[in-house]
């Protein structure tokens, strides 16, 4: 089969298995979301952690919740590492330093998953298992959560009350990630990942070299990184490592996995506003940019635009995996920074100026096409409160959505939203670029470097975790400055996010006339997309213009 | 219950230190042994890494490639420059480690696609290539002179192996269309016919070549 035929057969399937799980796995989080009935099990953590679960929160509450489930988790996380060395399957890694602990804690809690560390030189099994990959699936369940209460605000009427925390997060890990990811990780396993708890052990090779082969439960952990648009590789090399993603059919199925329910969570919105064109209409515009950003990086990379190197090595493989090639490199690398997912099978820092520089943009878009699992959600219906806003603006009337009035109030949470990652990635990126030792970290120097840097602000800012690994990132400095980035970025929009539900949620519903803007038509569509572009897009371009685009036009 | 008379802000980060617990027991262990156990049961080979065997000894596992170089003239010089062994299929760049391949160290170089070191390196190894291989610099693949994103990669495109198939047969004393027929049955479509690229795994094909006598 010629290549350019099996790359276009690789995307469209990918599309056509997206487009099969969208109303089944749509609908059935909306139901789980919305059912009255707690499981046995469920009844029984609820029991167990102390929490009351028919109790009905106010924002505040739920947004309390949330906090605390996460400082605990931080703390818990962080003393974990800190302990390694004490406990049982450390297989000899030694305590980890308290300033990369911190900055990996506050990175798996938050969803970032950005690694300052290599993991088969740092991290033990149980930290692994018991410590990183828990967070995998509770801040995975905690973006779906915060978008669930955001939806009860338009769904609600008059209530100060948007669900219950404990409930929402016990119910998204035990109906939907942990079922998943248990025949997901055997899938896997099946195919060449590895589960096991071996210790690093030493081989004589082929040659008659000697070899360390490693081991580990690889396969549970990956399953849930890609589902959870997590992102945290058991490896450094991450998704590139055979280890954790061993053939083209593996790779495939871990894009599908960190795309399927960022994109089946606008059917989830749709059902529960009891009106499916709306989710139609969101999951339109995550698909538009993800086509366009597809098109854009496998095009630069393809025809090495703009390199030097790709164009002395006859193809941009500096960085990627032979048994992946450049189409399905490309593919993987515009889904993870378009979610929050940050896993990479291919190493970014090595792809063209054009190619890069849209990963950046991707994620400077605010992971919204689809996004991570419920924080693209969250961050798009921000973004279309702000387009039905300036829709209002143009033809004068007070702007509303969904039955909803989108009043100062609501501008104001939605305005604060948009404005706190730009504000992070820019004044961290800039404050690093003028400290001579910061900029030092820069592996390679000029234009590119800048983007390193930038890269890093953003990932972090955006809780996306990938990176122009150039970057010497592992110092006390980016440390610290990096795990700041990754906090604020996933707290402060979460504050607004549930101050705007609650906010909603206690409106009477205004009922539809003929000069109400219908959200669900292409116009909308258009409009929305119209919108990010400019508003969240055009933020960036600066600090674009200064690495990629300046790097590319040399 | 004590609790009850606590601060509300106390009652509230207890409940969730109580419910972290729980999700820990659940995800953290239960599900990682669940899932090693049936994978233990299911899949032994592939879950412990897929490891080769050559004489009843393990020497690697098929999806981490290796290096091929000649012994050290002396093996305690770390600055003496490895030299690949002409008897083996090469593999790819690798920037694993010191010497590549080190699957305790899995790393890409990071080279940006305009750094002058990426660029220098990538002609150095087209010109070492084309010497060792006995070949024309044109007719030397991308991927042999690129390191790839894990640096374990056990794979190279078809045309690299092919190409190295009258230095192995010369230094072999093979005939090269021997050879040539092994690389052949080596060769690996895209999985389900449309996935990823077409790749020849080394450490299965020099394992194939050691038994050839």
């Amino acid at each position: 089969m010629n290549d350019t035929l099996a790359g276009w057969l690789q995307v469209l399937a990918l599309i056509g298995a997206l487009a099969l799980s969208y109303r089944p796995l749509g609908d059935y989080l909306a139901r789980i979301l919305t059912s009255a009935k707690h499981l046995r099990a469920e009844r029984l953590i609820y029991r167990l952690g102390g929490v009351d679960g028919d109790a009905d929160q106010r924002w505040i509450g739920y947004l309390r919740s949330v906090l605390a489930f996460s400082l605990v988790s931080v703390l818990f996380l962080y003393g974990f590492m800190r302990l390694q060395n004490h406990l049982l399957l450390s297989i000899g890694m030694q305590a980890v330093a308290p300033d990369l602990s911190f900055n990996t804690a506050v990175s798996f809690v938050t969803n970032t998953n950005w690694q300052s560390y290599s993991g088969e030189s740092t991290m033990g099994h149980l930290v692994q298992m018991a410590g990183l990959a828990v967070q995998n699936f509770v801040s995975a369940a905690v973006g779906i959560a915060v978008v669930t209460a955001l939806i009860r605000g338009f769904t609600r009427k008059k209530t100060d009350r948007v669900g219950n925390f404990w409930v929402d997060l016990t119910r998204i890990v035990l109906r939907v990630l942990l079922p998943l990811s248990f025949v997901l990780a055997l899938v896997l396993v099946a195919n060449g990942v590895i589960e096991n708890f071996h210790a690093v052990h030493s081989i004589s090779t082929i040659a008659g070299d000697s070899q360390s082969l490693t081991g580990g439960p690889v396969a549970s952990q990956e399953a849930i990184k890609e589902l959870g648009t997590n992102g945290g590789g058991f490896y450094n090399a991450n998704s590139a490592h055979p280890f954790e993603n061993p053939n083209a059919f593996t790779n495939w199925l871990e894009i599908y996995l960190l795309l399927v329910i960022g994109f089946a969570l606008p059917r989830t919105f749709g059902r529960m506003v009891g009106d499916n064109r709306q989710g139609y209409a969101v999951v339109a515009v995550m698909g538009l940019i993800w086509a366009a950003s597809v098109a854009v990086v496998t095009f630069n990379e393809l025809h090495s635009v703009s390199s030097a190197a790709g164009h002395a090595a006859g193809g941009m493989m500096e960085g990627k995996e032979q048994r992946f090639g450049v189409w399905a490199s490309a593919l993987f690398a515009v889904s993870t920074t378009l979610t929050s997912c940050g896993a990479v099978d291919s190493f970014h820092d090595s792809y063209t100026p054009g190619g890069g520089g849209m990963t950046i943009f991707n994620m400077m878009l605010g992971e919204i096409a689809p996004g991570g699992t419920g924080s693209g959600l969250y961050g798009i219906l921000v973004l279309a409160i702000v387009a039905v806003f300036i829709a209002g603006l143009m033809v004068g009337r007070t702007p509303e959505y969904l039955g909803k009035k989108l009043r100062g109030r609501e501008i104001k949470f939605a305005s604060l939203y948009i404005l706190t990652t730009p504000a992070i990635v820019l004044v961290g990126s800039g404050i690093a670029m003028a400290l001579p030792g910061e900029r030092a970290a820069m592996a390679n120097h000029g234009a590119h470097g800048f983007s390193e840097v930038l890269y890093a602000f953003t990932s972090a800012a955006n809780n996306n975790g990938s990176a122009f690994a150039g970057l010497s990132a592992n110092t006390v400095w980016y440390n610290t400055a990096l795990g700041l980035a990754m906090l604020l970025g996933r707290f402060l929009p979460m504050v607004f996010v549930l101050a705007l539900a609650g906010s909603l949620a206690s409106q009477q519903p205004v009922p539809v006339t003929a000069g109400t803007l219908p959200t669900h038509r292409p116009q909308f569509v258009g409009l929305l997309t119209g919108v990010i572009l400019i508003v969240v897009g055009l933020t960036y371009f600066p600090a674009l213009a200064l690495g990629p685009l300046a790097e590319g036009l040399q | 219950m004590t609790s009850r008379f606590l601060p509300s802000v106390v009652r509230n980060h207890l409940a969730a230190l109580r419910m972290l617990l729980v999700f820990t027991v659940i995800t953290g262990i239960a599900y990682p042994l669940l899932v090693t156990g049936v994978a233990q049961a299911a899949f032994p080979d592939r879950a412990n890494g897929s490891q080769v065997r050559q004489n009843g000894k393990t020497v690697g596992s098929s999806l981490l490639g290796q290096n091929f170089n000649l012994p050290k003239k002396n093996p305690d010089d770390p600055k003496e420059a490895a030299k690949p062994d002409p008897k083996w299929f090469q593999p790819r760049p690798s920037s694993a480690g010191d010497s590549g391949y080190d699957p305790t160290s899995s790393s890409a170089s990071n080279l940006g696609p305009n750094s002058d070191d990426l660029v220098k390196s990538v002609k150095d190894r087209r010109a070492a290539v084309a010497a060792f291989d006995k070949v024309d610099p044109k007719d030397v693949p991308a991927d042999a002179v690129t390191a790839s994103g894990s640096g374990l990669d056990p794979d190279i495109s078809p045309a690299y192996a092919y190409e190295q198939v009258e230095r192995v047969a010369r230094t072999r004393g093979l005939s090269a269309a021997v050879v040539r027929r092994l690389v052949a049955q080596h060769v690996q479509d895209r999985a389900l016919g449309f996935l990823g690229e077409p790749r020849v795994n080394v450490i299965e094909l020099n394992l194939a070549l050691a038994r050839l006598r």
